[in-house]
């Protein structure tokens, strides 16, 4: 199959669905009103709220939104073939994540603005706003662990990218330092920055680092590891714009750039899909595909932790309320294309079937490693660029976005620890410092029991995060299935989804739970436990409001 | 240079000033709000030092500030109404 033929039908499909669907669902469901107040005029504030030109929000919200998620569980989910993660990612864009996403969004500037967890307490009830803090932190947690864990395995195995990884740094450092205090035209600014981080690219081979065997007795990965979190600390308590602002745009651009190459040199390239369309006999250990495809690939089809982003940030900054439709649905769509693209390099960018068999030898063995090589492949016969350069651009794209998710992670974390500290009345608990270290040391210690020191347990985890992920978007949808019930609107667009979910996230996460019990893993069985508790919870939740709602309205009905 | 020339001139420079904008936004809208509450913390800290004597904190500045106080009215109201204080809560200075 050729790789062309799989991109123009995946991104026609998601084409169709932003202006048939989206439409339907703008103009019939949500019934978006051009003439609605948004909070963002109604509490204009030069702060919080401001209304944005919709194109730069849609910028901000995508860029918020994608990061390595999208690349890596696609690159792990092709294992059960190329068709079911493609079918997975194209229809949970449409139909999941667009809905969900530009959902948040309405149900948030429907409710002044407030985040999801804030509007969850309101709509639903006070229980399940705690169940969502819970469900919150526990993403939180597994976001970090999971990304340092995939950061260390990118940097052992391409150690060219080290100097441009952490010179992206240094660069977003200066370029802070060159705006904010010598007040440079940004323009020009934006152009010698990116111009110096692919000139890093480019040096990048011909200096490769690797860190010493063993260090005070702890391998290579686990020295990443302990590295990535000290960054992650420090990152996450300078001020703002000294380098969280401008390493979030440098990567944004970066990510732009990136997606572009890709797409251009499969265009170019033409290479043929060599991963099986449903792989029949996949590598002992391997789970069922059905429900763990719907957990392995969270972000590109549906996640949770989009709600967070457009309710917290976004909705906040929603010009005119038919913004929605663009700057949500299109969000979602952005990412998609991402997933897309993530599937292809993992399945097209492969030389041959064996080798391809060869990379994905055990269930989470391929993953982001293959999208590098087959991405690099790919960029090498598209553009023209040297395989190992293109390795390095591959390598760079994907740990700059874990290490902007990995911050910020760690920087909400805090927050939740820090009013925690409030609401319990534990003074050293709302310590900055020490809630950082708090923080940074449940992560790191997640990251180690799941992966093992030397990460041989390599993306065990992966499945789990995604679990709690789905959740999240279970909970968000909840709230704009009854938000839309007691608006007398349709509801199956949202409760449909809902079901769905919860469905496969309890099963999956039955299923892992027996995995996990004939290995001997008990940490990962412990962590199973308390997101399975989670879910049920979740669904009983669901279940009980939606039941309250259907009662009200029968109620009202026979009254009248 | 021909008008031709010189409308062209117009052009680019629109576009430019078009880039530039957008550039700007791109690259503050997502902290914008984390920036502007850290200068408004400042701000209010500037402003606890001008009134600190009114709220019985000996400021040997106090000569020097006493100037700035009614320059400082409306960002005064604005605070105490931000802090939910209908009136201003000290009793030599009242702002509404």
């Amino acid at each position: 199959m050729s790789a062309i033929v799989v991109a123009i039908v995946g991104i026609g499909a998601m084409a169709l669905g932003y202006f048939i669907y989206s439409k339907f669902i703008a103009e019939k469901v949500f019934q978006l009103d051009p003439n609605f107040r948004t909070p963002a005029h109604e509490f204009e504030d030069g702060v919080d709220f401001v209304p944005t030109n919709r194109y730069i929000l849609w910028g901000h919200h995508f860029t918020s939104v994608a990061g390595a998620a999208p690349i890596v569980g696609p690159a792990i989910a092709v294992i059960w073939g190329w068709v079911p993660a493609f079918l997975w990612v194209v229809l949970g864009t449409i139909f999941f994540a667009g809905v969900h996403d530009a959902g948040a969004i309405w149900a948030s500037v429907r409710n002044r603005a407030r985040s999801i967890g804030a509007v969850t307490g309101d709509v639903v009830g006070a229980r399940a706003r705690s169940l969502f803090m819970i469900v919150i932190f526990l993403v939180l947690l597994m976001v970090n662990a999971v990304f340092a864990v995939v950061i260390a395995g990118l940097l052992i195995q391409f150690p060219s990218s080290v100097v441009p990884v952490w010179g992206a740094i240094l660069v977003a450092l200066i370029v802070g330092q060159a705006i904010y205090r010598l007040k440079l035209n940004l323009l020009w600014v934006t152009i010698i920055g990116v111009v110096a981080l692919y000139a890093m690219v480019i040096i990048g081979p011909s200096v490769p680092i690797s860190l010493p065997e063993k260090v005070l007795g702890l391998p290579t990965n686990a020295q990443w590891i302990v590295l990535l979190f000290v960054y992650a600390a420090i990152a996450s308590m300078l001020p703002v714009w000294m380098l969280l602002q401008p390493r979030d745009y440098i990567n944004g651009i970066q990510l732009f750039i990136g997606l572009g190459i890709l797409y251009l040199s499969i265009l170019i390239a033409n290479p043929t899909v060599v991963a099986p369309a449903f792989n029949a006999n996949v590598p002992e250990g391997t789970p069922s595909l059905i429900p763990l495809l719907f957990v392995t690939i969270a972000c590109g089809a549906i996640s949770g932790f989009h709600g967070l982003v457009s309710s917290g940030t976004t909705s906040k900054q929603i010009n005119k309320e038919t913004d929605i439709r663009f700057v949500g649905y299109f969000g979602a769509i952005g990412e998609g294309m991402l997933a897309l693209a993530s599937i292809l390099a993992a399945t097209a960018g492969i030389a041959t079937l064996a080798d391809w068999q060869g990379l994905y030898s055990k269930f989470g063995a391929g993953g982001v490693g293959a999208f590098v090589n087959g991405g690099a492949a790919i960029v090498a016969n598209g553009v023209g660029l040297s395989s190992e350069i293109a390795a390095t651009l591959l390598t760079v794209m994907a740990v700059l976005f874990a290490g902007t998710t990995m911050d910020t992670g760690v920087r909400l974390q805090r927050y939740i620890l820090q009013e925690w500290g409030e609401i319990y009345n534990l003074s050293f608990l709302k310590n900055g410092m020490v809630a950082t270290l708090v923080a940074i040391g449940t992560c790191v210690a997640l990251a180690f029991g799941a992966g093992g020191l030397d990460g041989s347990g390599g993306l065990l985890i992966w499945p789990l995060f995604g679990t709690t992920n789905q959740l999240l978007a279970g909970l968000t949808l909840l709230v704009i299935t009854v938000m839309l019930a007691r608006l007398g609107r349709p509801v199956w667009y949202t409760l449909a989804p809902l079901t769905f979910l919860l469905v496969m996230t309890i099963s999956a996460l039955l299923i892992q739970l027996g995995g996990f019990y004939k290995s001997g893993n008990w940490f990962l069985l412990v962590l199973d436990l308390i997101i399975l508790a989670a879910a049920i919870l979740v669904a009983l939740e669901s279940a009980s409001t939606l039941a309250k709602q259907l009662r009200e309205k029968r109620g009202v009905e026979t009254q009248a | 240079m021909t008008d031709e020339e010189r409308s062209k001139l117009q052009r680019l420079r629109a576009w430019l000033s078009q880039a530039r904008y957008f550039v700007e936004e791109a690259y503050s809208v997502r902290y914008r709000s984390t920036i502007a509450r850290a200068r408004r913390d400042e701000e209010d800290l500037f402003m606890l030092l001008v009134f600190a004597e009114m709220m019985g904190v000996p400021n040997p500045a106090t000569y020097y500030t006493l100037e700035l106080q009614p320059l400082l009215l409306e960002r005064f109201h604005e605070w105490h109404i931000r802090m939910g204080m209908e009136h201003s809560p000290l009793e030599n200075f009242r702002c509404c």
